[in-house]
């Protein structure tokens, strides 16, 4: 199997660049709030509402506003990148209930694992991630070249 | 002042995606599919923050406890188990199928696309879906 490489839409410093804020950012909730910035851990537990500590949503709220926001505020000074998705709406559902249910059941997703437990040397995170990247690379095979996308 | 500055973390979080190309769908199946277009502009983004993640957390880790002299809330268990692989699986085939990941789709919902919004309405089912019959039977038959 040859390997072609999309050099037209090659990004790498952009891609570092964005990937040292990711960084940055799990750093500074670490640092001031003491939590693991992992998205599905954040999101899932603003659906917890029973035996829930005091405190519990306030820093939940504030970082998903953080996140929903942050294409507004970078649009006042640059222009936002456009997501392109291409998925019909069968297969964003069936991908959303994947996601939901895959990142509980394994406990994170690419930041919680991948940026936090990973820096962390987590044996844990390093296998999380190996299983979903492995799975994210044979799953693109074969939806878009098995069954054709 | 915490909150501001939890607030800031979240929203570094999401420029950093926004940047990095991860909050594309399109630029995160062409990273995904090897035998396509391949666009390995991805990778960077870990190589990117894993540095900064080690160097912080080792800091903070050294320190003990928050710039607010708060616990720091860390992941308690090390052992590597059959959910964390299967969950592994089950979220990278929904990853590579519609190119989100649970963050970049909350920035995307923020910008107003529609199609953001299905997906993180099926993911909190998905989550709902796992965390209360699921995760019941789970509790149940096996003590934490």
């Amino acid at each position: 199997m040859g390997i072609t490489i999309d050099w037209a839409n090659f990004t790498p410093w952009l891609s570092l660049f964005g990937g040292v804020l990711i960084g940055l950012a799990s750093v500074m909730l670490m640092a001031f709030k003491g939590r693991i910035a992992g998205i599905s851990g954040v999101v899932g537990g603003l659906l917890q509402f029973s035996n829930v500590p005091r405190g519990h949503f306030s820093w939940r709220l504030a970082f998903v506003l953080g996140l929903l926001l942050s294409s507004a505020i970078y649009g006042l000074v640059w222009q936002v990148p456009l997501s392109v998705i291409d998925s019909g709406y069968p297969l964003l559902i069936l991908a959303g209930l994947l996601v939901g249910f895959g990142t509980r059941m394994g406990s994170g997703c690419t930041s919680g694992h991948a940026v936090c437990g990973v820096g962390r040397l987590s044996p844990r995170s390093m296998v999380a991630t190996l299983s979903f990247m492995a799975s994210g690379f044979a799953t693109a095979y074969l939806v878009f070249h098995v069954f054709g996308g | 002042m915490q909150t501001l500055f939890v607030f800031v973390s979240g929203l570094v979080f999401g420029i950093g995606l926004i940047i990095s190309g991860m909050s594309n769908p399109a630029k995160v199946i062409h990273f995904l599919d090897i035998a396509g277009q391949w666009d390995p502009s991805l990778a960077f983004v870990m190589l990117g923050a894993i540095p900064v993640s080690f160097v912080g957390f080792r800091l903070i880790e050294k320190r003990g406890q928050t710039v607010y002299q708060e616990p720091l809330h860390l992941p308690g268990t090390n052992r590597v188990n059959r959910s964390l692989v299967v969950g592994g699986f089950i979220f990278g085939a929904g990853w590579a199928m519609a190119g989100f990941c649970p963050g970049p789709a909350l920035v995307a919902l923020g910008a107003g696309y529609g199609k953001a919004l299905v997906f993180v309405l099926a993911m909190i089912a998905g989550i709902l879906i796992h965390d209360i019959p699921f995760k019941g039977l789970m509790n149940k038959s096996q003590p934490a």
